[in-house]
């Protein structure tokens, strides 16, 4: 299927999980290249650096594994990598099983549905097939969890992609959202969530300076 | 706030950066004379002919280290730095504003009003201190002048007429600092300012110590994405760094122009530190560089309460924090920049 959007317009496909999180968050990371590690951050590179192989494809029946797996879509005109791709050659044979790697445990949020939703869309216009369903395996309970790819949701993933790519062509960065998502955010220290709502602050802060001037 | 990492000075000519697996590992003579892991630095400046591998350059842009390599007197011949950071979209918006007559005299206007804020507070710190002195007669005139060019810079004024006032702060700023000089006064007097070279011995200071303050600013302007290059209040010059000029100038006095009254004030340099050429300039012994180096070092972990960021941060990071605020104000964030305020 063709879409609205062709290869250079193409924006990362991780960051559609960044952006569900906190738009700022993804325009800080994908608009103006700043990223900072933490603790937790780390912790999902680490992980990462286990389950990202593309040159090691292992057949255990009734399953092919691809790893690192190049995906995209032009009516999302986003592209990525999946961690993992299973293709069944039992009985159900053909079957596709995407498996998104993520530290932690399953989170009260959509973020990691919509990225594994995004990857489910690209896989199925690059292989013309339809996919009911996709795995989220997370590093703390060390289980798959099922992820239904229901209308709701991928309606939802269109919505972000549409606005991500919105902000980007307009280059730029969202306005801060504070929350208490920022305590934990690797980024608080550059996004600096409170300073917008500090102006008046600012303001001050000048006009002290030019009064003690006054007072010489 | 990020955390402070450590800036690794090296003044020996001789010596010889390499890399070991993860570490930066400093040579001399074949042997190793030093190692650090990269990710405890944030910048390495080398003075002098130092040598530095390319397997070394990789692995410290790699990892976000700055390396600038300077003569032995502190003069900038290169920084190599890894792929820019932030975008493109900022750049260019800056560079617009640097195009545009009226933004840049606002933010020069600001970054003038923080310096000369900064100046008087100096010289506030003198007349408290020495109510007595004779020469105090010339800091109050001084004094009074800083403040009303800060009434002047709020009134909204042309580019001209803020360069204008910067130059007339900066001469009489420097023409009051010899009565700030306390102790040894014979050793240290300074004869207006000079820079090319340095004609005597606190123009050498503080033209060492405003180079150290040059690569904070330069890579701080480079860590949030701005163009170091592309200044409002200096003008565009071939290979100068501009902006970072731009953001030094409201550290100048609480950073470089106080660290170096008070070592000569506590006489932790003294005459004997210092050589003349025959040309007549004015350089630092190695030994003392290193002992200006330590001041510095000690000066950058002292923790100060950013007034806009409301929280306490050592004081070498204060050129990062204006940057990022600098860069929040080119993006839209926040109305004004508000320059660092001395208090």
């Amino acid at each position: 299927m063709m879409g609205p959007y062709n290869e250079d317009e193409f924006l990362p496909l991780s960051g559609i999980q960044h952006f569900a999180y906190c738009a700022r968050q993804w325009g800080l990371i994908h608009l103006e290249a700043q990223w900072v590690d933490n603790l937790w951050t780390a912790a999902g590179t680490a992980m990462h650096e286990r389950v990202d192989n593309p040159h090691a494809i292992e057949s255990r029946n009734p399953f092919k594994t691809m790893r690192s797996v190049s995906l995209s879509s032009c009516s999302l005109g986003l592209y990525g990598v999946a961690d993992v791709l299973e293709v069944h050659n039992g009985k159900e044979h053909g079957k596709y099983n995407l498996v998104e790697y993520k530290r932690g445990k399953p989170k009260e949020d959509d973020c990691d549905m919509v990225q594994l939703c995004a990857q489910a869309i690209c896989l199925e216009e690059m292989l013309a097939l339809s996919i009911a369903d996709g795995h989220l395996y997370y590093g703390e309970t060390k289980r798959r969890h099922v992820v239904k790819f229901s209308s709701d949701l991928r309606e939802r993933v269109h919505t972000l992609a549409t606005a991500m790519h919105h902000y980007y062509r307009m280059g730029r960065t969202p306005a801060p959202m504070r929350s208490a998502k920022c305590q934990n955010c690797s980024l608080s220290a550059i996004c600096l969530p409170k300073l917008g709502a500090n102006q008046h602050k600012i303001d001050a802060y000048l006009a002290a300076a030019v009064l003690d001037a006054t007072k010489n | 706030m990020r955390k402070m990492l450590n800036v690794l000075y090296v003044t020996n000519p001789d010596a010889y950066l390499s890399r070991d697996g993860e570490n930066v590992v400093v040579r001399v003579d074949q042997d190793e004379a030093f190692r650090v892991p990269v990710h405890y630095l944030e910048g390495i400046v080398t003075f002098g002919y130092v040598g530095a591998s390319p397997a070394l350059l990789g692995l410290c842009c790699e990892k976000g280290v700055t390396v600038s390599f300077l003569t032995e007197h502190g003069r900038h011949h290169a920084t190599v730095q890894g792929s820019p950071r932030g975008n493109v979209l900022l750049r260019r918006e800056q560079y617009r504003w640097a195009d545009s007559e009226t933004r840049s005299a606002e933010l020069a206007g600001m970054f003038v009003m923080g310096k000369i804020v900064n100046c008087r507070a100096v010289s506030r710190r003198f007349l408290s201190d020495h109510k007595d002195v004779t020469e105090s007669e010339d800091v109050q005139a001084a004094h009074a002048l800083f403040a009303r060019n800060v009434l002047k810079l709020h009134k909204g004024i042309g580019l001209d007429e803020v360069r204008g006032i910067e130059g007339d702060t900066a001469r009489r700023y420097f023409g009051i600092l010899n009565h700030l000089i306390v102790a040894q006064k014979d050793d240290f007097q300074m004869k207006g300012r000079s820079r090319r070279p340095p004609r005597d011995n606190v123009n050498c200071l503080l033209s060492f110590l405003y180079s150290l303050l040059m690569h904070e600013a330069r890579s701080a302007l480079e860590s949030v994405g701005l163009d170091p290059y592309v200044g409002f209040l200096h003008r565009d010059r071939p290979g100068r760094a501009s902006l970072a000029l731009d953001l030094m100038e409201e550290f100048r006095p609480y950073l470089a122009d106080r660290l170096a009254l008070s070592m000569i004030n506590r006489k932790q340099v003294c005459a004997n530190d210092f050589v003349t050429t025959d040309a007549g300039g004015v350089f630092l012994k190695e030994g003392a560089r290193k002992i200006v180096i330590d001041a510095w070092q000690k000066r950058k972990k002292e923790e100060v309460q950013h007034p806009i960021l409301g929280e306490k941060i050592p004081v070498g990071l204060l050129p990062y924090a204006q940057a990022l605020l600098l860069a929040r104000h080119v993006r839209g964030d926040i109305g004004k920049y508000p320059p660092f305020f001395w208090k």
